[in-house]
């Protein structure tokens, strides 16, 4: 995979909006594949009322490391990740009423901003697109049918396969007025251009967690009061819970046998 | 605070021109200009991370005026171990081992909050036994009587009051012990696993417990007495890290601060879990936003969760027997543990199964122990009430074995942030009030 991500349409990366070129780009990438099913996959973002399951990456083989030492025969193995796609209406509970609150509070920037409604496992997550998560994140704060008091703050996740949007930024928020209804906001940026607006203005509390975020995926807040490293030193190069930063660790010997680290170890992922 | 010297420590030796601050983390270079700017009127102290009274290592940069402080600010990353990194490269029942070593006073909430997201991944909630629910309860109770006693104990310390400690460490050795006899450990359990718990609680266990609990509430009590009417501590935290309602809105704060507003928010009750809902208890409060609030709150907590307690364990007795892990074999746990003449391990009942009776069972467990189970993609947010506030795990799969990605929205994270607020315009002693009213645990804060 790492040479198709080479090869990947650098020109169309920055225009992730543009849903056209983004699938174009994944239909070149996924002929290079070997399992022929992938190919009818969709991507995100592409589909808006596509029910299709959104695929983020790739697992390959069945073996934990990479460095040749599978030497099951099954390391040939392609499997691409499959996350729940958009779902149709109703979406059912209280969902379709925060739905339609947000999207009369922000009125026509809904259509724009709210890329895709996806509820799965009793749990509703909008996905949103960047540029206007400030927007959203407002509506979600100040709409009185809405009332999402608290963001219990933002965590990061690396999808290196997910061309465009590797990087992911996942909102929690928590409304007590409206109590117990909860709602996630998922934010996607590519690796080239990491960059999410803060919502620090609106939540304060998550002044920390996205320096945590930023620390641990490089994922910039833009306009974020300070943000500087926070668990991390302030020289550490690199951040750390990005898929391809290795974990560390050394092989540990006893009695003349060698374990190596877990990330080196053969076993099974 | 910062070294002041003539030379340049990190520099290539030569004296350099005028004074020289070195100094590490956060924004210091906009610390020193501002204390530059001001003159010497301004000391910036350097409180932590290896200070007695701050909670563990946590960096306390304080900008004082005389003995007030102007500017105060929280440096952590200390006791970073980058347990979230470690999860991806183990298992999914593996990584209950890790996560219950991140807030290190709440082990159980750790590993409570973690399974509950797994078992929402996959999809079997409701499958998880009464029984497991019961024992959970139990146990994440007492945990948080524990938690609690350790946060008076230890606030009570930073306050210059030993003998708070000393009884607060005595009444939770009693929670520890039943810890022990349940999990073999008395910290860092691992007990709690997706699909329910390790093994069963052992009847004699409970008897232990229920002989310990008498002389708990009693020493509570002492603890009451010792403390509510005290006039020095009174002095102390009364009126001590104000923090409004409106505050903790804007910074997240949740958990006994929060209540401390006079905000009945608990998750046990807006967003029942584990067979909250079947339990009776009242959500305590206060409405003095301050340090002596959250005192009483954690006190009375404390009665609370024994109340529960007492009920969980009623219904421990009526429900032995019955299973403490989920039916389907793929993903329970395939043994038991058991105490043996060598100390606990397997139970000899699997062991003779799996060795002497069916290659099948041998098959199962040692798939299931060295591969795990495969989790279907997706993510799932699960949160719990824990002693300090909102503990939440954002759990992602890519339908392997091994988590995709963990992240822990621990309480004591989000509410250090308040720290600063609370205690700004006050004393350089209320700021030590103020971070032990928070209660923060840094094996959490920096996970």
């Amino acid at each position: 995979m790492a040479d198709e991500k080479d090869t990947r349409d650098q020109e169309h990366q920055p225009a992730r909006t543009d849903e056209q070129k983004v699938d174009t780009t994944h239909a070149q990438e996924t002929g290079a594949a070997s399992v022929s099913a992938e190919a009818a996959l969709p991507d995100t973002g592409a589909a808006r009322f596509d029910t299709e399951p959104r695929r983020v990456g790739e697992r390959r083989g069945m073996f934990g490391t990479s460095s040749g030492n599978d030497t099951s025969g099954y390391g040939g193995l392609r499997q691409p990740i499959l996350f729940p796609g958009t779902s149709p209406r109703p979406y059912g509970g209280y969902f379709d009423a925060v739905v339609d609150a947000l999207a009369e509070a922000t009125g026509e920037v809904f259509e724009a901003a709210v890329a895709s409604v996806v509820v799965d496992r009793g749990e509703l997550t909008l996905h949103v697109r960047r540029e206007h998560l400030p927007t959203v994140a407002r509506a979600l704060r100040d709409d009185a049918a809405l009332r999402f008091e608290m963001c219990t703050g933002v965590s990061g996740v690396h999808f290196p396969d997910h061309a465009g949007a590797e990087l992911h930024a996942v909102y929690h928020f928590q409304s007590i007025t409206h109590s117990p209804r909860r709602v996630r906001i998922e934010v996607t940026c590519p690796e080239e251009d990491p960059h999410i607006p803060s919502i620090v203005g609106t939540y304060p509390g998550n002044d920390w967690h996205e320096r945590e975020t930023w620390d641990m995926f490089g994922i910039i807040f833009d306009d974020h009061p300070a943000l500087t490293r926070i668990l991390m030193p302030d020289d550490w190069p690199g951040h750390p819970q990005r898929k391809d930063y290795p974990l560390g660790g050394i092989p540990v010997e006893y009695k003349g046998a060698t374990i190596p680290a877990p990330d080196e170890r053969r076993s099974y992922n | 605070m910062s070294t002041r010297t003539d030379h340049d420590l990190y520099g290539e030796g030569d004296a350099v021109e005028g004074a020289v601050f070195t100094a590490a983390g956060g924004d210091w270079d906009q610390v020193v200009a501002d204390a530059a700017a001001l003159g010497e009127e301004r000391i910036v102290v350097n409180m932590g991370p290896q200070h007695p009274s701050t909670h563990g290592v946590l960096r306390l940069i304080l900008e004082l005026d005389g003995e007030l402080v102007r500017e105060a600010r929280a440096g952590i990353g200390y006791l970073h171990t980058g347990i979230e990194k470690n999860m991806e490269y183990r298992t999914w029942v593996q990584g209950t081992t890790f996560c219950t070593r991140m807030d290190y006073l709440m082990p159980i909430f750790n590993e409570t909050a973690y399974c509950l997201g797994v078992e929402k991944l996959l999809g079997i909630t409701d499958q998880v036994t009464t029984r497991a629910n019961d024992i959970r309860v139990l146990m994440m109770e007492l945990n948080r009587v524990g938690s609690h006693l350790i946060a008076l104990g230890t606030g009570g310390m930073e306050l210059g009051a030993t003998t708070v400690m000393t009884i607060c460490f005595r009444e939770r050795e009693r929670i520890l012990r039943f810890f022990e006899a349940v999990t073999g450990l008395r910290m860092n359990h691992a007990y709690v696993r997706p699909g329910g718990v390790n093994q069963d609680v052992p009847a004699e266990a409970l008897d232990a417990l229920e002989a310990e609990l008498g002389l708990l509430k009693r020493g509570i009590s002492e603890l009451e007495k010792l403390l509510l009417k005290n006039p020095l501590l009174i002095g102390r935290t009364q009126d001590v890290g104000h923090l409004d309602l409106a505050g903790c809105m804007a910074l997240g704060i949740t958990g006994p601060i929060l209540r401390s507003t006079g905000l009945p928010h608990d998750l046990r009750k807006a967003d029942p879990y584990c067979g909250y809902e079947t339990y009776d208890f009242d959500v305590v409060t206060r409405d003095s936003t301050d340090a002596y609030g959250r005192l009483c709150i954690r006190i009375d907590e404390m009665w609370e969760s024994l109340r529960i307690a007492e009920q969980a364990i009623a219904r421990l007795r009526d429900s032995a027997g019955e299973p403490v892990m989920v039916a389907d074999k793929k993903i329970a746990w395939p043994a038991q543990m058991n105490v043996g003449p060598d100390g606990q391990g397997n139970s000899l009942e699997h062991i003779r199964r799996i060795m002497g009776e069916s290659m099948e069972a041998l098959i199962h467990h040692f798939k299931l122990v060295t591969e795990g189970f495969r989790v279907p993609p997706g993510q799932a947010y699960a949160a719990i009430e824990s002693p300090k506030g909102e503990l939440g795990c954002h759990v992602v799969s890519d339908g392997g074995t091994r988590p995709y990605r963990v992240h822990v929205r621990d309480p004591s994270f989000n509410n250090l942030q308040a720290m600063s607020v609370m205690s700004e315009g006050g004393l350089v002693a209320d700021v030590i009030v103020a971070v032990a009213s928070i209660d923060p645990v840094m094996g959490g804060v920096d996970r």
